[in-house]
């Protein structure tokens, strides 16, 4: 498998403040990783650096082969992201912000494309509605939506099923599976859901105070810790990293 | 490389934007026309109280119209960047290829769409209503309406990254501009009754030579070609250096991490 994402001693200090601290890994085609951690772990700073609006204060991010920081349009045009906190705008409809994102990311047969992506995220009644009139898990569904618009190869996903009642939150694990397990890319995906994560991701990386503390396959990963469930581990390291044979 | 597909996305969010909202459109055309509206009449007055027979419409109606045009062109820039502000919709924008200056571009654009709506209207009412005479400026009026569109676009992405740098609360700082700008620029008397300090300031401001030159016209003489080269030539540097102070400020924002926390207002 090919490298989408590799990321090497990436590194950000507000200050004397360190929120990410010199941490490495890769996302391979076809795999989904999880980033996981307790609040303020460093998640969202690390996916900030890698869509390009955060400046590292040191290291490297290589999308498909592409320096973030020298050939960042190339490189973010291979990404896209979904976040609960980055709802699109509310005063313009979902067809609307799905065709201006799409002009911004290039993207081919435009229309066919949006039209096919409404369907997908059972949006077609909501067409002509403005994203602000929508409820939560809807407008999730939009961005959700707007993120596969350019048929990403790295896919970043920041608690993408946060707000999605169970069984919406089951089709959109089920489609993001698909999506990867087609090889067009791979999935950085964050969630404070234990299950979900064991259920869909590959690989995890927990992080905590801004280091990766344990990587691995998260079902191993319990079991070598001798933790029933993933959240007992999640507990574990967000508790006592130290406990963990980490400093 | 710029990709005008991505720019057009920004002029397009704001035809949506448009399409639906009065709240919008009117003020396209609403203001200015009740600047000429109010200064029509004035100058009528003027007119019929004053026995020396000069005609104020020229001066005073088109300066109105000639300064009400350059602030039209800095609010289209500064509008349509205030969208993403109110709509809180700067992760998104700023995490797609879109380069800098594919955004101000965008901006610059659907501000020549805007102003162009303001400046019919005016001219119309101005024209037909009041009698202005365009005739009277002769060809240099599109050079003075070049100069004050460069002059406009600058303070208007000045302006932009201004409320990036400093947070939304400072898109209050950025209504008055023109207001603070106007007495150094005469748009209404020449420059040559200002105190001599306020005189310096006006000289580097693009609009003076324009105003100055339009008094010029109306007086019977001819506006010198090096005046309007020298305005022309400073709203260029203008428009350079603004597109500076916003690459700056958004490098700053990317450096802090304010772009992602923009709600913040300021991370430092």
């Amino acid at each position: 498998m090919s490298k989408v994402l590799s990321v090497k001693d990436l590194r950000k200090e507000y200050g004397d403040t360190i929120a990410v601290d010199s941490i490495s890994f890769d996302v391979d085609r076809g795999e989904i990783v999880g980033l996981l951690g307790p609040n303020g772990a460093g998640k969202t700073t690390t996916i900030n650096m890698i869509l390009g609006v955060l400046e590292p204060s040191a290291g490297t991010i290589h999308i498909e082969g592409l320096d973030i920081t020298t050939h960042r349009s190339q490189a973010i045009e291979r990404t896209n992201f979904a976040a609960v906190y980055a709802p699109l705008p509310g005063n313009l409809t979902v067809f609307q912000n799905l065709r201006i994102f799409g002009l911004i990311y290039g993207v081919k047969n435009l229309s066919e494309r949006i039209e096919a992506l409404l369907k997908q995220f059972s949006l077609d009644a909501f067409r002509d509605v403005k994203c602000g009139v929508l409820s939560s898990g809807e407008q999730t569904r939009v961005c959700l939506a707007k993120a596969m618009l350019n048929s990403p190869h790295l896919l970043l996903l920041d608690e993408p099923t946060a707000s999605l009642d169970p069984a919406k939150a089951r089709d959109i694990r089920a489609r993001i599976r698909e999506f990867a397990g087609n090889g067009a890319g791979g999935v950085l995906w964050t969630s404070h859901n234990m299950y979900e994560i064991e259920e869909v991701c590959d690989r995890v990386l927990f992080l905590s105070k801004g280091k990766i503390l344990l990587e691995g396959d998260p079902k191993a990963l319990r079991s070598d810790y001798g933790k029933m469930t993933l959240e007992d581990l999640f507990i574990a390291v967000a508790d006592e990293p130290t406990a963990l044979g980490h400093e | 490389m710029m990709n005008l597909t991505r720019a057009s996305a920004i002029v397009l969010r704001q035809c949506y934007l448009m399409r639906g909202s009065p709240a919008r459109v009117l003020p396209l055309f609403a203001w200015v026309a009740i600047d000429v509206v109010l200064w029509g009449f004035i100058t009528r007055y003027f007119n019929t109280v004053v026995s020396s027979g000069f005609n104020f419409v020229p001066t005073l109606l088109g300066a109105v119209l000639l300064w009400d045009f350059c602030i039209r062109v800095m609010q289209g820039v500064t509008t349509a960047f205030l969208e993403d502000v109110w709509s809180r919709n700067f992760l998104n924008i700023f995490a797609t290829p879109l380069s800098i200056a594919e955004y101000v571009t965008g901006l610059v654009l659907t501000s020549i769409a805007t102003s162009c709506v303001g400046l019919i209207v005016m001219l119309v009412l101005a024209t037909t209503v009041f009698g202005l005479s365009l005739f009277d400026y002769g060809l240099m009026l599109f050079l003075f309406l070049l100069v004050l569109f460069l002059f406009g676009i600058a303070l208007g992405i000045v302006c932009s990254a201004m409320v990036l740098r400093f947070g939304p609360a400072s898109e209050w700082f950025v209504w008055p501009i023109p207001a603070i700008i106007s007495p150094f620029v005469g748009v209404f008397y020449p420059l040559s009754v200002l105190p001599e300090w306020m005189q310096y300031f006006s000289h580097l401001l693009s609009p003076s030579y324009v105003f100055e030159g339009m008094r010029m016209i109306i007086s019977g003489g001819t506006a010198p070609k090096t005046m309007l080269l020298c305005g022309g030539s400073l709203a260029v540097m203008y428009i350079l250096i603004a597109c500076w102070v916003f690459a700056r400020v958004y490098r700053h924002a990317v450096r802090t991490g304010l772009i992602a926390r923009y709600s913040a207002e300021t991370l430092s």
